[in-house]
């Protein structure tokens, strides 16, 4: 489904990745961990389309397309999903006016109609739900005055209406508490099936044991230096990063 | 030009005066009055520091008809989108400037929605006309054009303990069947005691012929009356509109106007409140969207008399291509208004590179004991914000116009008739070429 090859982008003049290599598949969940500043979270930016980073080498293919050229919106409606370590509050917008307009401007690049109103407030209904929203909630401005956990909530909730095919958590559990950190690995573990995947970044182990990934890879100065199954995020929770460190500066 | 059509209009005011001369001797003194005061002072020039940011000179410079000769016939199905329709209101409409009975409703039962020619002719009128007529217009010389050579406008007399269950829509259309058109409405609306009224105020022409409107509204709110009036300027490009409007308050009485404008070559706002008496709330708020050459000028004045009143003035304005904006804000606090409470915001968005805003807040206080703020900010859109919406699939130019109706939003907010919130979120979503609902 992703297969990035040889990935290198600099923002700035700075190189921030170096050569990033990875593939998922329909199905699988994948974790990134890493130190702070590894760039864990300009190769998500940069997957969903960000154009602060330039792209100097090497390729993203999604469903066997390059879509490195093309803008976020267009990518979105290819199903790529991100959900923002900081999601941005845009006073004005209600939550059920934004999630409306996401969800028809998707259908539109789909070749499809808007969605009848009545079913578009039942799927909403369904979803908030599921993820223990509160109805005041949807008509409150988008993220504005919301807490991490109903903002990561909110994330989630997007994610569950507008069923992408990849769906990237960046730091999803950053700035939760633990019942909010159920709520949401739950939320993301019931929209899993065979052919979406799921890409979760995250700087601790604590996420891992919601949203249990088949392989876990390390990034570490812009390249992943070392993957295998989930015993190894168990390992870096025991461990810490400093020995990825330590081998990274050997092998160089 | 300037000059030409100032001499034009001096030279033309006898043949008028025969021509449309009532028999209300008290206005006709006015006439004579205005028409030497206007000879004196003639039209404003960006010498005059009010007029600094914008010059009458391009909307001056046409050979305007004064007194249209053309019968203008138009039938209710060519200019339905003008009106909001889908409510049960009064209407007072004028074509070219004459009145068009067949477009109009208007009522006498309780409350009098109808017409200033009607209201100078009539007899029983006379003390209210005596009353009320020119006495808070300014005395310059765009006003007293108009005071001059006025032939028609809305008379509205909403009686004591009155509410109006019904809003009244006032629209202007002009048919272009000349081929510049100078138009000089004049309204004049009393709510007495205890009264509520909702209003509201439309201009349009039909065509691309130029179109010059000078309007005057004179509105007086007497003890706890509640007045909401929202203006509506949507008009065709070489459509220009200097706007007058003055506002009476006596005590415990609460006004709000609000200025959507989104369309005409020049549109020049000139919003007068003036605070005679205590516990007065006024509402001053606008959201402005242009782009091309159209340029959209706010001049405000809040006049706070007496204590323990309030003012709040929040105007928005979205910039595009080389569209040009002001905002004049001023506040004078006097001596004796002391526990004044006066708050003013003017926020924009420059969406252009090319576009321009002039932002100027004056405040003269001279009271000690009140609470003052204002503020202005210009900037461009938020491009994280950019970015999320369109990782969730909303193109950018649909992205951009979400960002910019949540700018504006807060104005939006205090629209209280639903279908004319409902009409300019559409107006909005067109001016901003998408086609997204803005509200669920």
């Amino acid at each position: 489904m992703l297969n990035i090859s040889n990935l290198h982008a600099r923002i700035e003049k700075k190189s921030i990745l170096k050569g990033i290599n990875l593939e998922i598949k329909p199905g699988e969940v994948h974790a990134i961990m890493g130190p702070n500043g590894s760039g864990k979270s300009t190769l998500a930016s940069i997957i969903a389309g960000k154009e602060d980073y330039e792209v100097r080498q090497g390729k993203i293919m999604f469903d066997g397309e390059d879509v490195s050229e093309l803008s976020p919106d267009e990518r979105a409606h290819k199903g790529i999903f991100l959900s923002f370590q900081y999601p941005v509050e845009i006073p004005g917008v209600t939550v059920t006016n934004f999630i409306k307009t996401a969800l028809n401007e998707t259908r539109k690049a789909q070749g499809l109609e808007d969605m009848p109103a009545n079913k578009m407030l039942k799927l909403i209904r369904e979803k908030s739900e599921m993820l223990d929203i509160d109805r005041k909630f949807l008509s409150r401005s988008l993220n504005e005055g919301f807490s991490g956990g109903e903002k990561k909530r909110n994330e989630i909730f997007q994610m569950a209406i507008l069923e992408p095919k990849l769906a990237i958590l960046d730091e999803t559990d950053s700035g939760l508490d633990i019942d909010a950190l159920r709520i949401v690995a739950n939320g993301v573990n019931k929209l899993k099936n065979n052919e979406n995947a799921t890409l979760v970044i995250t700087h601790y182990q604590r996420l891992l044991d919601y949203i249990v990934p088949d392989f876990v890879h390390v990034l570490y100065d812009g390249k992943i230096v070392k993957s295998g199954g989930k015993e190894l995020a168990f390992e870096l929770e025991n461990k810490g990063y400093d020995w990825i460190k330590k081998e990274a500066s050997q092998n160089v | 030009m300037f000059m030409e059509l100032q001499e034009k209009l001096l030279s033309s005011f006898i043949a008028f005066e025969n021509q449309y001369s009532t028999d209300n001797s008290y206005v006709n003194e006015l006439r004579n009055k205005a028409i030497k005061s206007f000879e004196k002072n003639g039209f404003p020039s960006r010498k005059n520091e009010d007029w600094k940011y914008t010059s009458l000179k391009k909307v001056l410079d046409h050979d305007f008809s004064l007194f249209p000769k053309i019968e203008p016939t138009i039938e209710y199905c060519d200019v339905q989108p003008f009106f909001i329709h889908d409510i049960d209101s009064f209407k007072i409409v004028f074509i070219d400037g004459k009145y068009a009975s067949h477009l109009s409703q208007t009522t006498h039962d309780g409350i009098d929605v109808c017409l200033m020619s009607a209201a100078l002719s009539q007899s029983k009128y006379q003390p209210v006309i005596e009353n009320y007529f020119n006495k808070i217009s300014s005395k310059n010389g765009l006003n007293a054009l108009n005071t001059a050579f006025f032939t028609e406008g809305a008379f509205i007399h909403i009686k004591k303990n009155k509410v109006s269950e019904r809003p009244i829509q006032i629209i202007h259309l002009s048919t272009g069947k000349e081929p510049a058109l100078l138009l000089q409405p004049r309204n004049l609306i009393i709510v007495d005691e205890n009264s509520h009224v909702q209003i509201m105020e439309r201009h349009q022409s039909l065509t691309n012929n130029p179109t010059l409107t000078n309007s005057v509204t004179e509105i007086f709110a007497a003890k706890r009356a509640i007045i909401d009036f929202y203006k509506l300027q949507n008009d065709k490009c070489e459509a220009s509109l200097i706007d007058n409007t003055f506002i009476d308050q006596q005590r415990d009485s609460n006004v709000s106007v609000h200025t959507f404008s989104f369309g005409g070559k020049l549109t020049r706002n000139n919003l007068n409140f003036y605070q005679n008496g205590q516990y007065i709330e006024s509402t001053l708020k606008g959201v402005t969207i242009v782009g091309q050459k159209q340029h959209v000028d706010h001049n405000t004045l809040v006049h706070h008399i007496e204590p323990n009143c309030e003012s709040h003035q929040d105007y928005k304005g979205i910039f595009g291509d080389n569209s040009v904006g002001v905002f004049n804000g001023k506040v004078i606090v006097e001596k004796e208004a002391q526990k004044t409470n006066a708050f003013q915001s003017n926020n924009n968005l420059l969406v252009d590179d090319k576009a321009t805003i002039n932002t100027k807040p004056q405040l003269e206080i001279f009271a000690d004991d009140v609470k003052c703020s204002h503020g202005c900010t210009i900037g461009q859109l938020d491009e994280n914000a950019l970015f999320y919406l369109k990782t969730r699939g909303i193109p950018t130019k649909e992205a951009k116009a979400l960002l910019m109706y949540a700018f504006a939003n807060n104005v939006l907010e205090s629209v209280k008739i639903p279908q004319l919130k409902k009409r300019i979120n559409k107006l909005i979503a067109n001016k901003l070429g998408v086609n997204i609902g803005f509200d669920l």
